[in-house]
């Protein structure tokens, strides 16, 4: 990736004109408050790299907003379904609006962790084993077989977390057979499919990916030790609770690899523009993909900005160059 | 589930799309809007020089004469103006009585469940609370003994009892005239200090104010008071009744805070109550409250499945309601956010772990439709989680137990809830 110096004002190729976004945060969903936090940090690098940018919520108002006040991209500074299913690109593609990042059917797989795992699987990665079971089989097939079954294949710990969403909101480690059920209970809560994955023990990194226009790019891969020894929500948007370093403090192949995984998955899935994916090392050297994330927190202590500070760039700038790329390019 | 993980979820509640069953907030756009914005004018343009310059520490004379005027109508006759404190609302008038009373290590005792920003308060001052059982009476007189006895063995140093006696939040419930006496009685053997918080009091539905704790103790009871509920909470502007000795204290710590209360504030609620019909709108709030109220319970009563329990409030903003057993509010919240309604799950009305299966529900704020349709979106929430626990409950491997057992705090203390009276359980016909 190449450097530039941030224009005073980020300038709309055919208009001469300030490049105007719409930043969206917010949403419905359980990651709203860290969307708003992300947005706001968004519309606060873009406005000092001039673009006109406004932030605003992805409600009722915003397809009226857009067709009386076109942008040349949106932003998507969403977490949660709303930001990552794909749901939203969809309309802004029916609508014909340009924003930043992977597009509809790329964020739909991407979205159902299960789904993205196979994926990844099948380009030859590696990921910890897996099922991922809907309420209705546990009912249908009686719960303690069932999960008498997930613990004798899968073995303990494990790790329970909904088939979707993101921030580790609802995500569990289970040491004890006793506990599973609960954790279930507590993850259905979350949504109908739960996602119970073989727990592997090791150094957790942050690996994000960045394309500029010359293909998917690596940023150094930022290594997470919390406090509390679980990186739940509270370690992560709690300043303080969690230690990061960028560079990982990992030796130089497993960071090499790490990289090629991150860039990997982010090809294999279709994603564009910038994504991270959440990986552990364990003890033996292996790097096992965990999931991506194609709306990546940008709040103060989030891990993207973390690493495109460790790479050198500035955030503003990245960011802004990604804006300017959707808005004066099709896909 | 920590809290941060809670306010994350609560953060979805500002959406339109969301019915929102937990703020406790008052319905303002109910007061005359234009007059009081008339009069909040005038008091800059004609009263600029007072209104918007420092006042008294212990806040405006004129508010305090007026203060004395309200408190009267629920019996506190004797009470002198000078003995008035006026707070930024009655949560800094708490904050002032613990930081006079209370070192760390302390015990005060407190309802189960309790108001949160009491326990807030408390916290922050490093006290240690113990809850005292309720009941659809109130605080239970012969816990709040044994509670005393059980810290005068422990050795504990129990500086107040903090009570809301009146239309009780989060519980609704409101302590009886029998009870008031009895409470009074204890506090007088034990040589208790009673903290008694009454926002609510003028908001009763079907009777006339109960006479306070104060009115019938001057000595032993400090009070604390509030325009939040009856005119408006966004001018924060509460106060504290206090013996002379103690609000000296109260005072120099209010200083030392804010210097002094707002004055443009003060004067907005004393010259609401000089020229504005202030007994007329706690009517009118009143009678609005009513219908929401009515709105919530026969929702509650058409809807909810069995096993499930809820207060039936005749005053203030609150219902509190008991999930079917082994359900767990805090874990059902992400499935009720799913379902667009929210509620403030009852773990946070404890200090010691407990209220897991209460959620407390408000209804002073939304409209009686949305009313009907949150208690809807509820009940089906509360179905889903009651299918999916005939699930996991039904894992019978000698090992397997879908819902952990209460908090062994909660167990040991021998603290019980509110719902744990049988009177609850005739909460839903």
């Amino acid at each position: 990736m190449t450097e530039s110096a941030a224009a005073p004002a980020m300038e709309a190729a055919a208009t001469g004109q300030p490049l105007r976004a719409v930043v969206l945060a917010g949403g419905l969903a359980f990651e709203r408050e860290v969307s708003l936090s992300s947005g706001t940090q968004v519309w606060e690098e873009l406005t000092r790299a001039g673009v006109d940018a406004e932030l605003r919520d992805a409600d009722a108002e915003l397809l009226p907003g857009l067709a009386a006040a076109p942008a040349d991209a949106v932003f998507i500074a969403l977490h949660g379904a709303t930001g990552e299913d794909g749901a939203l690109r969809a309309v802004l593609d029916l609508a014909g609006v340009p924003y930043v990042g992977s597009p509809a059917a790329a964020c739909r797989l991407a979205w159902d962790k299960p789904a993205a795992k196979s994926v990844v699987r099948s380009a030859g990665l590696t990921t910890p084993d897996w099922v991922a079971l809907p309420h209705s089989t546990f009912r249908e097939l009686g719960a303690g077989a069932v999960l008498d079954l997930i613990v004798a294949r899968l073995g303990l710990p494990l790790m329970v977390k909904p088939a979707s969403g993101g921030s580790a909101l609802g995500a569990q480690k289970v040491t004890r057979v006793e506990d599973l059920p609960a954790a279930m209970v507590s993850c259905f809560a979350y949504g109908d499919t739960v996602l119970v994955e073989r727990f592997v023990d090791g150094v957790e990194l942050a690996l994000s990916v960045v394309d500029l226009g010359e293909g998917p790019e690596a940023l150094p891969a930022v290594e997470i030790t919390p406090a509390s020894g679980v990186f739940d929500y509270t370690a992560r948007y709690t300043p303080g609770l969690t230690e990061y370093h960028s560079p990982a403090r990992v030796a130089g192949d497993v960071a090499v690899r790490a990289a090629e995984l991150a860039v990997q998955v982010h090809r294999v899935l279709g994603l564009a523009d910038l994504s991270r994916t959440d990986a552990i090392v364990s003890p033996d050297g292996e790097v096992h993909f965990l999931e991506v994330n194609v709306s990546p927190g940008l709040t103060e202590t989030s891990m993207f900005p973390m690493a495109v500070e460790a790479a050198g760039h500035e955030l503003g700038d990245v960011l802004s160059r990604l804006l300017s790329r959707r808005a004066t390019s099709t896909r | 589930m920590k809290t941060s993980e809670i306010r994350a979820l609560f953060s979805v509640v500002s959406r339109p799309e969301v019915v929102s069953l937990a703020g406790g907030m008052p319905a303002v756009t109910a007061l005359p809007l234009d007059a009081v914005g008339s009069m909040i004018g005038e008091l800059v343009s004609g009263m600029g020089a007072q209104t918007l310059q420092y006042g008294s520490g212990q806040g405006d004379p004129r508010l305090r004469e007026r203060i004395c005027d309200v408190m009267a109508l629920e019996g506190i006759t004797d009470a002198s103006p000078s003995e008035v404190v006026v707070t930024v609302g009655s949560q800094q008038g708490l904050d002032l009585v613990t930081r006079v009373f209370v070192d760390p290590g302390d015990v005060i005792l407190a309802e189960g469940p309790s108001y949160v920003g009491a326990l807030g308060v408390f916290q922050s001052a490093q006290a240690r609370v113990r809850h005292v059982a309720m009941d659809d009476d109130g605080l239970i007189p012969e816990a709040l003994e044994q509670v005393l006895l059980e810290c005068r063995a422990a050795g504990d140093r129990v500086k107040f009892l903090y009570t809301v006696p009146n239309y009780h939040n989060p519980a609704g419930v409101t302590l009886s005239e029998a009870r008031r006496v009895a409470v009074m009685d204890i506090a007088d053997r034990y040589d208790l200090l009673v903290i008694e918080d009454n926002p609510y009091g003028l908001l009763g539905f079907d009777r006339e104010p109960m006479r306070a704790l104060r009115a019938r103790d001057s000595r032993r009871v400090i009070y604390l008071g509030s325009f939040s509920k009856t005119f408006s909470p966004g001018l924060r502007v509460g106060w504290v009744l206090a013996p002379l000795a103690v609000r000296e204290k109260l005072v120099l710590a209010t200083e030392a805070q804010v210097l002094c209360p707002p004055s443009l504030t003060q004067y907005a609620v004393a010259r609401y109550l000089d020229t504005q019909p202030w007994r007329e709108q706690i009517k009118h709030f009143v009678e609005l409250y009513r219908e929401r109220r009515d709105a919530t319970l026969e929702s509650l009563d058409q809807l909810m499945p069995a096993g499930t329990t809820w207060t039936r409030p005749d005053g203030g903003f609150y219902v509190w309601l008991k999930l079917p057993h082994g359900l767990d509010a805090k874990r059902m919240q992400p499935r009720a956010v799913n379902a667009h309604v929210a509620y403030v799950p009852g773990i946070g009305f404890y200090a010691d772990g407990g209220g897991r299966e209460y959620m407390r529900l408000s209804y002073c704020y939304p409209e009686p439709d949305q009313i009907r349709e949150g208690v809807r979106r509820l009940a089906r929430v509360i179905e889903a989680e009651l299918d999916l626990h005939s699930t996991f409950d039904a894992v019978d491997t000698g090992t397997f137990r879908a819902v952990p057992g209460r908090t062994p705090s909660h167990e040991a203390e021998n603290i019980v809830g509110p719902a744990n009276s049988d009177t609850y359980e005739d909460g839903r016909s």
